[in-house]
């Protein structure tokens, strides 16, 4: 069986595993990794959103063999400590989650989109495809600019 | 009525729909659960909520309900503070395992109306209890002692923690202050607007779903379906399939074939590599034309109109829905030759339980349920089908087994809201309605379906399915439209899952009545608030719909091509209006831009929990109308993910959303399946206006 080693969340990982066995599967069943979870697998609801090497993916469709010597950051690597990241204060500020299970995709989303976009509009938030079942697309709305409001701030703070 | 249970920490319970409130507060689902003040407290939590005040400062209470993202469990954390003066971050609500005894269940929209006496009286209870022991230890009267931020504090300064004090007061029989609730005007947390309590949990990805656990042992599964609804296997050859690295076991159960291996990728993959031929289900020479013009055979006629009467007449039809839950059924299971324990989200664990005692052939007492919180439910998870078939599973196979169901299966093999079809005429003469009537058919699941899934305990789960027949909605007379009347008819169908879908009955038939208010409305050529104004009953509702009319800006100029409409509904001892704006110059993709909600559900426990309700139900009355249907080809459903099952998306939802909470201080209703009608209703209505048409089949792009 082949090895793959890549940077998950801040620390190197090295897994057996088939080449095509997607990314959340060697997540959830192989490292334990919980947080992206499983709610369509074929990259549609979405609720699997991670990064790699810093940009969006959907694990249930992207094969482990891909990410070999990268980066991987699921919604647990995205606080540093106990200091939630600026989009996860706002989710948490704005109560943006009813049930959760979509919530760590969204978050991952929004804050994929943050990096594109500093100053994300109303027609860059309607981009984001993850499915929210509860409907808490509102809220969301709200949390990505207030992040995006928080981020512009504290920049203008920092000089 | 509040017990203490011998306990070395304080340790208090009251039974559920206890008298202790001078509302109703009685549970729904059992009725005589009031009447046992006499019961004998042995220790166990049967029947009872139970509050522990732990060494640790911790306050936990055991809540015989799910969270599935409703907030019940933020309700009770703060019911619980209120009445402890304790901090909302040292109270845990974890859900109980099923019981023997007592209410379990979750649904109705009734968690916070049962639950709002009993969690104040036995937190004012202990409290009491607190203060009490305070007292003894510091050689005060216990009237000038205060209680904040769970701890007791002396009029000195001094203070000591709850924690610290629960083992005395564990001892305290006669409470030397007060054991009853607040009253409303010193409320300081019921009533706030406050951040679910796990929060946290839900943004770090700490919260723990049924498929988040590691049971030892306990291996991916998952299970090849019939192409069609109710398919059953004609030839298995599975060869290929065990010889596959990671397989464990394959097993043949009721609905198809189950794979256990290492990781879901082996069992997905041994899943595809199962040649199995499939025998059709009962269903498959049926289509929805075919199922459509049943239904609209089916439904009871109307009778005379009252003579001399102009009418107003409407058909309208539903398709199926998927419940959808994000999180997709899973159970742990782990069954074994003389007990079994499982881990799932359910909303009726007890009957969960003993069906799935039964099926494996156990004593109910044998058989552990732990019930897990929901990635959403909608009605889904009243229905423990799911549990059943892990249990079978790995009774089978021998070994723990954590099953879950793919989206595909999710869609294609239920359950759903069922199909339904509505006849309306309203009858007016002299510029008043004089009569109403509404008549149904929704399709049904037959007996002869259910006995084929998997006999007699298969009927026990599906506790959610539809009703046949029954008063409907507007018997309630919600509007003083006359005569009031219509019935109710079925068309059978083997093998078809139905489930309770978030407002049941409501979100079909009050849904067509909002949207018949608007066209009697224009025949008589008035506007629809200002009729509804006229007609409507009750106070309280006609009040929320003017906040709602008036937030809104009902009557503002709108482009071409936009429109506003509006809708309420009245349910679960509460009220709600809707004012909805939609862009839909394109008339095939339309945009629900703005939705203005105004709530009256008596004390609202958490307004910012209620307005999330009143949001989610806002996006599933866009998705149910715009949007978001089941399609059955030839006996099987269509959609397989969320590609085609079109529920909303951020670009479907609302760039604008506001609720507005009327003050109360009566008891609080339900409010989480309130919002569905009107929001579907006030989406048919502004769609309706902006393109000038009558909309009748739902959903209207599908």
């Amino acid at each position: 069986m082949p090895r793959y080693t890549f940077v998950l969340n801040g620390e190197p990982v090295t897994v057996e595993a088939p080449a095509d066995m997607p990314l959340l599967w060697v997540l959830r069943d192989l490292l334990h990794v919980t947080g992206p979870k499983y709610g369509c697998g074929v990259g549609v609801c979405r609720a699997c959103t991670s990064h790699l090497d810093g940009a969006e993916i959907q694990p249930c469709v992207v094969p482990v063999a891909d990410c070999a010597d990268r980066t991987v950051t699921t919604i647990e690597g995205l606080a540093d400590g106990d200091t939630l990241h600026p989009v996860q204060q706002a989710w948490l500020d704005q109560d943006v989650a009813q049930c959760g299970f979509c919530q760590p995709g969204q978050i991952m989303a929004a804050v994929a989109l943050l990096q594109r976009t500093s100053e994300p509009t109303d027609a860059d938030i309607d981009g984001i495809e993850n499915v929210c079942r509860c409907g808490t697309y509102c809220r969301i709305r709200e949390a990505i600019k207030q992040a995006a409001a928080d981020k512009s701030r504290s920049a203008g703070i920092g000089g | 009525m509040v017990y203490s249970l011998a306990a070395s920490t304080l340790t208090v319970a009251a039974p559920i729909g206890c008298d202790t409130s001078p509302a109703e507060g009685a549970d729904r689902s059992t009725p005589d659960a009031g009447a046992r003040s006499g019961v004998v407290v042995t220790g166990t939590d049967d029947e009872m909520l139970v509050l522990e005040v732990t060494a640790a400062n911790r306050v936990v209470v055991r809540l015989p309900r799910v969270e599935v993202g409703q907030g019940v469990t933020t309700a009770v954390a703060m019911m619980i503070a209120e009445e402890l003066d304790a901090r909302l971050t040292d109270v845990d609500i974890p859900l109980a395992d099923a019981r023997t005894k007592g209410s379990q269940y979750t649904g109705g929209s009734s968690s916070v109306s049962s639950l709002y006496g009993p969690a104040r009286a036995l937190a004012a209870t202990a409290r009491a209890r607190l203060v009490t022991a305070a007292a003894r230890r510091w050689r005060l009267p216990a009237r000038t002692l205060r209680t904040r931020d769970t701890m007791v504090v002396a009029p000195d300064g001094r203070t000591a923690t709850y924690g610290s004090l629960t083992a005395t007061a564990a001892l305290v029989t006669r409470p030397a202050v007060s054991s009853r609730p607040k009253p409303a005007s010193r409320h300081k947390v019921i009533g706030r607007p406050t951040t679910r309590i796990d929060a946290r949990d839900l943004v770090t990805g700490k919260a723990r779903y049924a498929g988040d656990l590691r049971v030892p042992g306990a291996k991916p599964t998952v299970v090849a379906r019939p192409p069609t609804l109710g398919g059953k296997i004609r030839t298995l050859d599975d060869r290929a399939a065990r010889a596959m690295p990671g397989v464990r076991a394959v097993v043949r159960v009721a609905g198809g074939v189950a794979v256990v291996a290492d990781t879901f990728h082996h069992a997905f993959q041994a899943r595809d590599a199962l040649r199995i031929t499939w025998a059709p289900g009962p269903l498959a020479a049926l289509s929805d034309a075919v199922i459509r013009s049943r239904l609209r055979a089916a439904v009871p006629p109307l009778g005379a109109a009252p003579g001399g009467s102009t009418q107003v007449t409407g058909e309208f039809e539903f398709a199926f829905v998927s419940h959808a839950p994000m999180e997709v059924l899973t159970t742990v299971a782990d069954v074994r030759a003389d007990r079994a324990e499982l881990w799932f989200s359910t909303q009726t664990p007890m009957d969960a339980r003993d069906s799935i005692a039964s099926a494996v052939g156990l004593p109910a007492s044998k058989v552990k349920v732990h019930v897990m919180r929901g990635g959403g439910s909608f009605g889904r998870r009243l229905n423990y089908d799911f549990a059943l078939e892990a249990a079978l599973v790995s009774k089978a196979a021998r070994r723990p087994v954590k099953l879950m169901w793919s989206r595909a299966d999710d869609l294609r093999h239920g359950q759903m809201r069922a199909a339904t079809h509505h006849r309306v005429r309203a009858s007016h003469a002299g510029g008043r309605v004089v009569s109403f009537v509404h008549s149904t058919a929704s399709v049904s699941e037959s007996y002869e379906g259910l006995a084929a899934a998997g006999g007699a305990t298969s009927l026990a789960a599906r506790p959610g399915r539809v009703r046949e027949a029954g008063p409907l909605p507007s018997d309630s007379g919600l509007y003083n439209f006359g005569r009031l009347g219509g019935d109710s008819g079925g068309v059978e169908l083997a093998a078809i899952p139905l489930g309770a879908w978030r407002s049941v009955d409501s979100g079909t038939t009050r849904t067509v009545e909002e949207i018949m208010v608007d066209e009697i409305a224009r025949s008589l050529g008035k506007d629809p608030v200002a009729f509804r104004r006229t007609v409507l009953r009750g106070k309280a509702v006609r009040a929320v719909l003017d906040k709602a009319a008036s937030a809104g800006s009902w009557g503002r100029t709108l482009p071409a091509g936009h429109g506003q409409g509006v809708a309420v509904h009245e349910e679960y001892g509460s009220c709600v209006a809707c004012l909805i704006e939609i862009d839909a110059t394109d008339p095939k993709n339309p945009r629900v831009t703005r939705a203005v909600m105004a709530a009256d559900v008596g004390t609202a426990v958490n307004p910012r929990g209620l307005e999330a309700q009143l949001m989610g139900t806002t996006i599933d009355g866009i998705s149910t109308i715009l949007r978001a249907g089941l399609h059955i080809d030839r006996g099987a459903v269509r959609e397989g993910s969320f590609a085609d099952f079109r529920y909303a998306r951020q670009r479907h939802a609302p760039l604008h959303f506001e609720a507005h909470i009327m003050p109360s201080k009566g008891e609080p209703g339900g409010a989480g399946e309130l919002g569905v009608p009107a929001a579907a209703g006030a989406v048919a209505n502004a769609y309706a206006r902006a393109t000038g048409t009558r909309p009748r089949r739902f959903p209207l792009t599908f």
